[in-house]
């Protein structure tokens, strides 16, 4: 299976330190042609590519950018979420380490687009190594005069997985505990201190320069019905190449785990990190993309040694941990999983713990107020529908 | 009581960013102390529980003494499959400590923690700001002589 090098096409090409060499790729044609224009074509542009956003969730990212441009406010902001904090992802970080200067762009090009003039890139604590390289990309485009309109400041988060989420992120940027927000309303119209403020994630906003130039027809030429485009996975786990892998959408989980990353004797995928959907060797056929299973796209890999019951509790673990603890659903739901679920890895599992794991899921998934509560029993539920043999087994005989 | 962000306009926030404060307090002396707190709490004109609250969410902040060096593995599942263990277990023989303490010298603290990104070089650790990928126990040595 080919891969197709869209988002990525800079990376290993240029030199992240030097500004030149981005310039001679192409690079800032995009936000001058942008700047060109006013905001409503630009919009429309990023609308008619169909491109949503790859952090996970799929928002369409052109009427993201309409509601804030259309929102009242004296001042407006860009966030660009570089926490990237899912599990089994790095795609993130090897973009930023590879080609900033796309990132900058893209954040300019919104900028302008949405009427921003300040900007804030939310980089994670583990990837501090990375401040310098991307504080000088953006000194670098400042000193050429492309960021005449746009204020670009990188704020470090300080090591918490739900900052990753919008609303946590935000209140993070204002100084508080990264807790999840109420909404309505929407980031769009009330974001960071109560003003209209688009967050995209590093990849969707690596898309926005090809867009520009190339053009949505061209962009949307690419992938399924909903999901147009390409997407970057970070494939990890058991096999023998892992990395990061771009890949046009709808192209088949099963080619990029084995013909690329070369993996043998499959168990079972996890697509998605830590609150992904477990798919079992049986169904790899299926196609990547929004309609069916995409997530962030972290692709972990498990071979046919390893213990789902093990994996599901590990994973549960880590998020009662990361959970805010805002809302009971999500505080209490993931405490009671990893309980549960610890005494089947023990071999200590009973009968009736099958049906509290299905009530706990559904409480968690109506009334949790973000995307940890609710999509952390998914992995729990997709285990039990392709592995249940695991947990009757341990199911205690006495 | 005061809550962040009440009565302050973006432009004077930004200044006082208490995140960003704590960050730097935190760089300057290792940790947080009840004192730099309490001073914290005063000058931003909000209350201990606040500056406390924000302080002891973040796992990269601490309120106890750390040491001149951090080392943080990763123990999430991509570690995990390609044998963090003998890595935590490696690194703990190596400095007599298990993880969440210091040593008596104080030249490193041993922390667990959650997914760093940095899957594709797995079993992999922190060192303060450095990542160290593709761990095997018999690295271990030879990589903590360059910390002091």
């Amino acid at each position: 299976m080919p891969e197709k090098r869209v988002v990525l096409a800079n990376c290993g090409v240029i030199d992240p330190e030097d500004i030149a060499t981005y310039i001679n790729r192409d690079g800032f044609k995009a936000l001058k042609k942008a700047l060109k224009l006013k905001a409503e074509p630009v919009i429309g542009e990023i609308k008619a590519s169909g491109l949503r956003g790859r952090g996970g969730a799929g928002f369409p990212c052109g009427l993201k950018w309409d509601l804030a441009r259309k929102a009242q406010g004296d001042e407006k902001y860009v966030i660009c979420n570089a926490d990237e904090g899912e599990v089994g992802t790095f795609k993130d970080r090897y973009i930023l380490e590879n080609d900033p200067f796309s990132l900058i762009e893209g954040i300019a090009i919104a900028g302008h687009a949405i009427g921003a003039k300040k900007a804030y890139i939310y980089l994670r604590a583990e990837y501090r190594f990375l401040l310098g390289l991307l504080e000088g990309a953006i000194a670098q485009t400042k000193k050429m005069g492309f960021l005449e309109h746009l204020d670009i400041e990188v704020r470090l988060g300080a090591g918490a997985y739900v900052c990753g989420e919008e609303s946590a992120l935000m209140d993070s940027i204002e100084g508080k505990r990264g807790e999840v927000r109420y909404r309505p309303p929407f980031p769009p119209t009330k974001g960071l201190w109560g003003k209209p403020t688009i967050i995209n994630n590093v990849e969707t906003l690596m898309n926005i320069p090809r867009i520009v130039l190339k053009g949505a027809e061209w962009f949307s030429g690419m992938g399924t019905e909903k999901s147009k485009g390409t997407k970057v996975f970070s494939v990890s786990g058991d096999v023998a190449k892992p990395g990061v892998y771009e890949l046009v959408l709808g192209s088949s989980l099963k080619g990029l785990v084995e013909d690329l990353a070369r993996a043998k004797k499959v168990q079972a995928v996890q697509v998605g990190g830590a609150t992904g959907k477990i798919i079992p060797y049986s169904m790899m056929d299926t196609p990547l993309s929004f309609e069916t299973i995409l997530g962030a796209g972290a692709v972990t890999v498990f071979n046919e040694s390893r213990d789902i019951i093990d994996i599901v509790y590990r994973t549960m673990e880590f998020l009662a941990e990361e959970s805010c603890g805002k809302c009971a659903p999500c505080r209490e739901g993931t405490e009671a999983m990893a309980g549960i679920l610890e005494r089947f890895s023990r071999g200590e599992g009973l009968e009736k713990d099958i049906t509290v794991l299905g009530e706990l899921a559904d409480t968690m998934m109506l009334a949790s107020m973000c995307g940890l509560g609710q999509a952390a029993p998914i992995p729990v539920m997709d285990s039990l529908q392709h592995f249940r043999g695991a947990y009757d087994n341990r199911i205690r005989q006495s | 009581m005061s809550k962040i962000g009440e009565g302050i306009t973006p432009q004077s926030q930004e200044k006082r960013d208490l995140l960003v404060l704590l960050e730097r307090a935190q760089s300057r002396s290792g940790y947080l102390s009840k004192r730099t707190i309490a001073g914290l709490a005063e000058s931003l004109g909000l209350s201990i529980s606040e500056v406390y609250g924000v302080a002891t969410f973040y796992s990269f902040l601490s309120i106890k003494p750390q040491g001149r060096n951090v080392i943080r593995i990763c123990k999430s599942l991509p570690c995990y499959l390609k044998n963090a263990q003998t890595i935590i277990e490696g690194v703990q023989r190596e400095i007599g400590i298990k993880p969440g303490e210091t040593t008596a010298d104080g030249r490193f603290s041993f922390e667990l923690t959650n997914c760093i990104g940095a899957c594709d070089k797995a079993p992999a650790m922190m060192i303060n700001d450095d990542v160290h990928g593709d761990l095997t126990p018999k690295k271990i040595s030879q990589i903590l002589k360059a910390y002091k």
